[in-house]
This record gives structure tokens, C-alpha cells and sequence, in this order.
């Protein structure tokens, strides 16, 4: 009669017990029980590849090199310049309301850290005073007067402590973003005859 | 003539059928509950090399997943950022601590910083991030709420049986794709606004080998 009370406890606590063994944070990698294909011998992109001297898999390509449909002559679009070097005036892609709604995404992905939501330069890095260089607000007159291609080119290539965004963001995006960015200025600078001409 | 099997040998073949029986339960039981990735991979959190917290970046400071994770949108593989998306603020916020000592080694060496992997799917088993996020599967659907993690661990077990409940019925899951970065997104009517969303978005998923096999 004992024993069976003993066998009963014994089979609500062991499943118990080891159920409570799933999901463990361990730091030891996961042990597959048949390893034959998990990991073959080939590079998937950002693994590690002990051939090279930088142990990376991923190689850097030669300078100068151009990929086929890559060419980017197009100097107004991918440099935001004009064939005399100066900025561009208007954004070269054709604007659309769902182009300025990719802007506005975008913004708000990369630039509102620092910039803020607003464009005012009140992001949460510079209002946490984590020792970052402030940020401009847009809506100053400078910014205002400045031409399109020198907000692209300030977002590709970076303007004094402001790093470069090439790497983080693609041509177009960068070309929205720069949409989006004059549609904020207007925001804070609308006229009231503008305000009145729609019903806000 | 003596006997040749004495009397406790009457107890044998019941104690022998018993304890097979307890035997194989316990296996079977045992291989099914161990040897699946639930028990295998879920809860893997490897040190990294630079001790960089998620709840801080993606939590406190509110930054949205793609400013580092930049191609989940674009590519099959979701990137780990470079050293420069590091440095784009930590080339002036906390320039000298001794948690980012091997990222600004990285960043005057060009050498990569060696994360380790958490997530890794068998090289056999072909998962592409643009398929999902670009059709409303949130960030957090599978890898649970990384805005909450000091250190990064797999919370879902990522193995076939877990993928196809998903495929079979995506409707559980599917959220608006604007809100596929979103943390901590809920909603009452999932089911509804799921199935809504499915033929809206013309959600179809495959459920054949050589979708993921090739």
C-alpha cells in the first residue's frame, strides 16, 4: 500500500522535474543529434572563413570596380551634383505621395534617433545628453535656403560629426528621406494662406 | 530429477514483459522530449564578444530593428551591422569604455568582430528573412521580445514541426507590415484580422519540401 503511494508521487514528480529542464538559458552551444548536413562546407554571408588572413568569408571588392548594371552615371541621381559640381536644386526621382510615405519611414528608422520626430534636433541620444554633438534643428533658415542635393549629399556622405549613411541606407531611400524631410520643413513653416487653402 | 527451473522463474516473463514496456516507454518518451530542438536550442545564449545589450539599444533608446539589422526587407540573410554602424555614436558616446574595447579595436584594425551565431538553421533548410517580414510576420513571432534582452537567446525552437504550424495556418500570426518591427504588438481579433490580412496580401504558404529544401 506504501509503495504504490510512493510510485504515484514518483510519476506526478518526475515528468515535473524534467519538464522543467526545456528552454534553460545555457551558453553551450545547441547539440544536434545528427550533424551530417547542419553545417556544410560552403560560406553563408558574415560566417567565418579561415583561408584569409581576416578570417572573413566575405570578400572586399577590388577599387574601381564597376558591376554590371552598377555603372551610376547617372551623377545627378547617385551623387546628388550637377555636371558642374553643384547641387542639385529639385530631388531627381519623380514624387509621389507613396514615395513621401517611404520617406517618412525611413526617417524614422535611421534619422529620428538624433534628429527627432519632429526635425527639431530633439532625438532621444541628443535629449539624454549622452555627450553626442547636438543636432541642427531643420526648420533654421540655412536649412531651409540649402537645395535638395545637399541634404542627399549630407546623408551619403556625412557633414562634419554626422557619420555617412551610404552604407545603412540605399540611393532611393536616401532620395525619400530627403523628400520627407522638406515636407517636414514645410510643417513648421506653412503660411496661413496654405493652411487655409486645405482643410487641416 | 531435480527441477530445472526453480520457483522465482514463474515471476520472470511478467517482470520481463513489464520492464520492457516500462524501458521502451522511457525511450521513446525520452528521444521525443530530448532530442528535439525545444530541448536542444531553445535557451542558447552564448556570450558574445562585446557585450552589447539589446534592451538598451532596441528598448530603452527606442531604435527601430532595421537601423542595424538594415536588409531584413531586402535580403535572405538578416545582417549583423558593421563596425561602422557602431561607430556611427560611439565614436563620441562612451569613447572609452572597456565594454566596446574590441569594437574600437575593430574599427582601427578593419578586423570583424567575431559574434557568435544564435539562431543558426541547418545549412540544409533554405530561410529567407524578405519572404516573411515583407508579408507581415513580425520580428517578435520568432524571436521573442529581443527589446527585452540584456543578452540575446533563441526563444522559439525553429524546427520544422514549429515552422509549419505557422505555414499551415499563418493567420495566427500575420500582422500589418508596418507594425512587423513593432514589440510588443497586440490585438484582440488576431484570427480575424489575420484571415483578413491573408487574402488581402495574398498570403500563401508553402508547405512542399523544395520550398525550403531545394
Amino acid at each position: 500500500m506504501k509503495a504504490t503511494k510512493y510510485l504515484f508521487i514518483a510519476a506526478v514528480a518526475l515528468p515535473m522535474i524534467l519538464a522543467s529542464c526545456r528552454g534553460q538559458i545555457s551558453e553551450k552551444p545547441p547539440v544536434h543529434p545528427n550533424m551530417n548536413m547542419d553545417q556544410q562546407k560552403r560560406f553563408e554571408p558574415q560566417e567565418r572563413n579561415e583561408f584569409f588572413d581576416d578570417n572573413r568569408a566575405m570578400r572586399q571588392p577590388v577599387e574601381g570596380t564597376v558591376a554590371r548594371g552598377n555603372l551610376k552615371a547617372d551623377k545627378a541621381y547617385y551623387q546628388g551634383i550637377n555636371e558642374d559640381s553643384s547641387f542639385v536644386d529639385e530631388i531627381p526621382p519623380e514624387l509621389t505621395k507613396s514615395f513621401l510615405y517611404r520617406g517618412k519611414d525611413r526617417y524614422e528608422v535611421f534619422c529620428t534617433p538624433c534628429h527627432g520626430i519632429a526635425g527639431d534636433g530633439q532625438g532621444i541620444i541628443m535629449t539624454n545628453n549622452y555627450g553626442f554633438v547636438p543636432a541642427p534643428s531643420f526648420h533654421i533658415d540655412r536649412l531651409r535656403n540649402v537645395s535638395d542635393g545637399y541634404i542627399y549629399s549630407t546623408i551619403a556622405n556625412g557633414i562634419r560629426n554626422m557619420p555617412s549613411y551610404a552604407q545603412q541606407i540605399p540611393v532611393k531611400d536616401r532620395w525619400a528621406i530627403v523628400a520627407y524631410v522638406r515636407a517636414l520643413q514645410q510643417s513648421q513653416n506653412a503660411t496661413e494662406e496654405e493652411i487655409r487653402r486645405y482643410d487641416v | 530429477m531435480a527441477q530445472i527451473f526453480p520457483k522465482w522463474a514463474d515471476e520472470v516473463p511478467r517482470q520481463l514483459l513489464l520492464g520492457l514496456i516500462i524501458f521502451a516507454t522511457a525511450a521513446v518518451a525520452g528521444v521525443w522530449y530530448y532530442f528535439s530542438p525545444e530541448y536542444t536550442d531553445v535557451g542558447y545564449a552564448p556570450e558574445q564578444p562585446v557585450p552589447f545589450s539589446h534592451q538598451m539599444h532596441a528598448g530603452q533608446l527606442d531604435f527601430d530593428c532595421q537601423y542595424c539589422h538594415t536588409n531584413v526587407f531586402e535580403s535572405k540573410h538578416a545582417n549583423v551591422p558593421a563596425t561602422e554602424t557602431c561607430m556611427n555614436c560611439h565614436n563620441q558616446v562612451m569613447t572609452d569604455s572597456p565594454r566596446l574595447e574590441k569594437v574600437r579595436e575593430s574599427w582601427e584594425t578593419g578586423e570583424a568582430v567575431e559574434w557568435i551565431r544564435v539562431h543558426n538553421l541547418p545549412d540544409y533548410a533554405y530561410f529567407n528573412h524578405a519572404a516573411h517580414v515583407n508579408v507581415g510576420v513580425g520580428c517578435e513571432s520568432c524571436h521573442g521580445r529581443v527589446d527585452r534582452m540584456e543578452v540575446v537567446q533563441q526563444v522559439e525552437p525553429l524546427s520544422m514541426s514549429w515552422c509549419l504550424d505557422c505555414h499551415r495556418n499563418p493567420e495566427q500570426q500575420v500582422r500589418p507590415v508596418e507594425e512587423v518591427t513593432t514589440m510588443g504588438y497586440e490585438i484582440v481579433n488576431q484570427i480575424e484580422k489575420g484571415q483578413e490580412l491573408v487574402s488581402e496580401n495574398n498570403i500563401n504558404p508553402p508547405t512542399d519540401c523544395q520550398s525550403c529544401h531545394y
